[in-house]
């Protein structure tokens, strides 16, 4: 056994309230969590898919509840939410491009990224819908 | 020097992030309100035979494994680096906890698909 009682500081996890950009900055982190609720959604559709004709209907009556679809409506408006904070931290995060010598706007490459978003769930949606059995 | 591991997992981190950035909000709306209300999208558009035919495809079982497993590889990430912001100190458990939990439900979905067979 150590015998080291290193000090830690005592910390409020709400310390991020008073401020609009951390409480932006959490709101962003938070978006995980739904995420990978809406990922285990799917893999539960997927284990159901596996286990037969009956499972599977069971999984897709589920999704019809409309506790479900209240879920979903939540879930599809944070997805919006990190889609747009996706693309709005994208200037810091990816490597520096340069136009004529100058940086690209961080406004030109947010814009950018939910445009190309924006066709492609567009596009996404039209061949799901395009899809015959 | 012990060569770090991060590179992998923000790598995952970030691929999941930029697919659900891009196609995340269209996937939601279809599977979890379109089809489920029949919605601008017949309500038998993911009934057994079609979603059985989509999964049992290689490009259709590819792209369900990738969004599964990069969703949750992304979400957990984030979730374990948050930990921090919240004041919660993370160690080997948090890491096991999120990590591995994003592996053992990767392999479930991997599992789950190779089983339908091709």
């Amino acid at each position: 056994m150590s015998n080291r009682r290193p000090y830690v500081r005592p910390m409020d996890g709400w310390w991020w309230r008073s401020d609009p950009f951390f409480v932006r900055y959490m709101i962003r982190e938070a978006t995980s969590v739904i995420v990978v609720a809406y990922a285990v959604v799917l893999l539960w559709g997927a284990v159901r898919l596996a286990q037969g004709e009956a499972a599977y209907n069971g999984w897709l009556e589920a999704l019809r509840s409309p506790l479900s679809v209240a879920f979903h409506a939540l879930v599809l408006a944070v997805f919006l939410y990190h889609t747009w904070s996706w693309f709005s931290i994208m200037p810091k995060t990816m490597p520096l491009i340069l136009a004529s010598g100058r940086r690209l706007s961080p406004a030109v490459v947010t814009g950018t990224g939910v445009a190309v978003s924006a066709i492609l769930c567009v596009v996404l949606f039209l061949l799901v819908l395009a899809m015959k059995p | 020097m012990k060569r770090s591991n991060a590179p992998i997992f923000w790598s995952l981190f970030g691929a999941g992030g930029m697919l659900s950035a891009l196609i995340g909000p269209a996937l939601v709306f279809i599977t979890g309100i379109a089809v489920p209300l029949g919605f601008l999208l017949p309500r038998d558009h993911m009934n057994y035979p079609r979603m059985l035919a989509f999964a049992q495809n290689w490009a259709g079982k590819g792209f369900i494994f990738v969004v599964i497993a990069l969703f949750l590889w992304h979400g957990t990430h984030r979730i374990f680096h948050s930990l921090h912001d919240l004041g919660i100190h993370t160690g080997v458990v948090a890491k096991l906890v999120c990590y591995g939990g994003a592996l053992a439900l990767t392999l479930i979905a991997a599992a789950s698909l190779i089983s339908l067979g091709f």
